[in-house]
């Protein structure tokens, strides 16, 4: 006997379907097999009533900090991925700025075990650019690929050295994943505590002006 | 009735400046000079008389000791210079010690130097043949050349063969000099390696490039192994040998699952179980020390080609008969 | 520049004077024991083995042959430029060392081609005896070595006359042919 779960009367959206309205969405086994209008329901079906609640595929989000190693006192890989499960999110790409961070292959088996342990939204390990963050030199790349990275970046700090920039963006092309970057001239956002603008005139505060940005994104597309 | 060999000119700079014909003449001629070092007696006097400076301004052992027995076999006497008790570590410039050398009458100059044109620079200003034993990232064409006779001697052919090479491409003046003469004689060419040290822009070259060793494997007849120098983990191009080991080292397994079987050539020395694994170096694809043999004679070939590269006089001697 | 052939003997006489050669090498050598038949590139080689296959069907007996490639024994290497070593050189399966070897050419001329042979022969070991042999002595010695057999003298006097002893592998005919080379009238 399948198991049968119709989502009645929600607002289903999903770009990729092309849809943005309400419907029915029966679910068999796991699988949506059906999306209409106005459906029966079918025998033995479980139904869900989803008026004035939106019906999505499953989210995915590819930047969140699940804390764990050394930040448990925030969140841990398991309280990350059951929040995400509960808000609509079935995957999430834990960046790797922890304490130590995530630049070898076992921290990176270690969140994707932890990850599958919880039980709850997937948990796809994101490795370091370079090693210990430090952006001096690439983290083992390859090897972090095979235990289960699915991308890199140094995120929370930017790769200042254009050189290893370059030479992270070359090396992953040899695994096919993304190089993700935090995009953020140092020299220029300096000690700023916000944007540089009207604001932080009137309170006084330093600034990161928005070039700080702008600058980092634009060599890394001329890299890139 | 001469048959005469094309003339090389002065010197051996690298592969890319030769033609075709050339590159051959040298491979042909080397042929006959694998037999002396058979002998029992191992020296012919062709170079009686002549004096050569091996002037090493990088470490090398195995190319140096190479020459010297090509030289020693051919009977020319021979001085070796290397870099840390020349007078360069005092300061004196590259052309300076070449002319102090020209003035004490020599010659050839066989020169391995660490920046690329080196040989060039060096072989426009003196008049003694100039033999490039690799200049910087530019050629080491003897090598080359060696690794072409190996090709030869194993696959009965050149032309239409599938060669790979393996490694950091970026800065190997051997892959360099591979690329230029299996090129002209008609082979396909391929590199492979991180994209750090095999940047695409290698095939405007006119060779195919590889990411996946694995790829390189399923598509070539010939892998040319290379040396991962030490410096370029240092410098970042790759995060550790190990790593490296992992993902573009040559092990039996992966030449295991090679459609045919591969002929394996490394120039040596060797960083075994980094880019090469154990039981390839000595497994029986490898051809490696075949190419230490055959690397005396293509530089005894190339230093007998060079030493009668006197076309002009060659003509006037023709006319005047029978020797 | 224009050039005329004279012929100076045909096929039959090639052979005719092989034949007599081959005697009267097993008649000085007193038999065939110990004997090693070498011919000199390229065309040595050819009338070599016209000499052995004379020899060993007159004989009965089978002749070991090598031959002798004396690029790198040249005295004139600056002088004539780079030539490809067409064949290297190969000595005859038993050696050298104690033999007799019958040391084999088309031309004689300077004397040199046979100094280079004599010298590389003796690097490679120690033969017993060497017989030297050529199809044809043209004169003109700048060095004092004489053959010991000779085909046929022929005097060359002009410098604008040469020698030239074809065979089957390489000029398509066995012969020997006076060549004359004149001058482009001005």
């Amino acid at each position: 006997m399948s198991a049968r779960i119709l989502f009645r009367g929600g607002r289903v959206v999903d770009p990729s379907q092309k849809l943005d309205g309400v419907h029915d969405v029966l679910v068999v086994d796991g699988k949506v097999a059906q999306v209409g209008k106005d459906m029966a329901v079918p025998e033995d079906a479980r139904v869900l009533e989803c008026a004035g609640l939106v019906v999505t595929p499953g989210l995915i989000d590819v930047h969140v900090h699940l804390r764990e190693p050394g930040g448990e006192h925030k969140e841990t890989i398991a309280s990350g991925a059951r929040a995400a499960a509960a808000g609509g999110f079935t995957a999430v790409c834990a960046m790797p700025n922890t304490e130590p961070p995530i630049d070898d292959p076992a921290a990176v088996g270690f969140v994707a075990a932890e990850g599958r342990r919880a039980g709850a939204a997937r948990v796809y390990p994101v490795g370091c650019i370079s090693a210990g963050r430090k952006g001096e030199r690439l983290a083992l790349v390859g090897e972090m690929v095979e235990a289960g990275a699915v991308a890199i970046t140094d995120d929370g700090s930017p790769v200042m050295n254009s050189g290893l920039m370059r030479l992270a963006l070359l090396y992953a092309q040899a695994f096919d994943i993304p190089v993700a970057d935090h995009p953020e001239d140092l020299g220029l956002s300096g000690k700023g505590h916000m944007n540089a603008g009207l604001v932080a005139t009137r309170l006084g505060l330093p600034g990161k002006p928005n070039a700080a940005e702008d600058i980092h994104i634009v060599r890394d597309l001329l890299l890139a | 009735m001469n048959q005469t060999a094309p003339a090389l000119g002065k010197d051996l700079i690298g592969l890319e400046p030769l033609s075709r014909e050339q590159i051959l003449a040298i491979l042909d001629t080397a042929e006959p000079f694998k037999e002396i070092s058979e002998r029992r007696i191992k020296k012919v006097p062709v170079l009686r008389g002549k004096t050569i400076v091996n002037l090493f301004f990088e470490a090398s052992t195995r190319t140096r000791v190479s020459f010297e027995f090509a030289e020693n076999r051919l009977s020319a006497d021979t001085v070796n210079i290397s870099a840390a008790q020349s007078s360069v570590s005092k300061g004196e410039t590259l052309v300076d010690t070449a002319r102090n050398l020209e003035a004490m009458r020599i010659d050839m100059v066989v020169m391995r130097h660490g920046s690329s044109g080196a040989a060039r620079f060096l072989a426009e200003r003196i008049p003694s043949n100039v033999i490039n034993a690799g200049d910087g990232s530019h050629e080491h064409p003897t090598q080359g050349l060696l690794d072409m006779l190996t090709i030869r001697d194993h696959m009965g052919r050149i032309e239409g063969l599938k060669v790979c090479i393996v490694g950091d491409v970026l800065h190997s003046r051997v892959a360099r000099s591979n690329i230029f003469g299996l090129l002209k004689l008609g082979a396909q060419v391929a590199v492979c390696g991180p994209p750090t040290l095999v940047p695409r822009g290698f095939r405007s070259l006119g060779v195919e490039v590889f990411t996946r060793v694995e790829d390189a494997i399923e598509w070539a007849d010939v892998l040319n192994i290379l040396r991962l120098q030490l410096e370029r983990m240092e410098a970042g191009y790759v995060p550790s040998l190990r790593e490296y080991n992992r993902v573009w080292g040559i092990s039996r397994a992966r030449l295991e699952r090679a459609p045919r079987d591969i002929l394996v050539l490394h120039p040596g020395p060797m960083n075994r179980g980094v880019e090469i694994d154990s039981d390839v170096a000595d497994g029986p694809q490898s051809v490696i020390l075949n190419q230490v043999t055959n690397g005396v004679a293509v530089r005894m070939a190339v230093l007998y080609l060079l030493a009668g590269g006197q076309p002009e006089r060659a003509e006037a001697a023709k006319q005047g008969g029978e020797a | 520049m224009s050039t005329e052939r004279i012929p100076v003997m045909d096929d039959t006489a090639v052979r005719r004077a092989v034949a007599r050669m081959a005697r009267e090498i097993v008649e000085k050598v007193g038999g065939t024991q110990g004997l090693a038949v070498m011919g000199i590139h390229r065309r040595g080689i050819q009338i070599a083995d016209l000499l052995r296959s004379e020899i060993e069907s007159a004989e009965g007996v089978r002749i070991p042959s090598g031959s002798i490639d004396i690029s790198l024994y040249r005295d004139d290497l600056e002088a004539i430029g780079p030539r490809p070593i067409v064949g290297g050189s190969e000595l005859p399966p038993s050696g050298i060392d104690g033999k007799t070897i019958v040391l084999v050419d088309d031309v004689q001329h300077t004397g040199r081609t046979a100094r280079a042979a004599l010298n590389e022969l003796m690097d490679w070991g120690r033969p017993g005896r060497i017989l030297l042999c050529v199809l044809v002595d043209r004169g003109g010695r700048e060095l004092p070595i004489q053959p010991d057999i000779v085909g046929r003298g022929v005097e060359v006097l002009e410098k604008h006359q040469s020698v030239e002893v074809l065979v089957p592998e390489l000029d398509g005919r066995l012969g020997v042919d006076l060549v004359l080379t004149y001058p482009e009238a001005s």
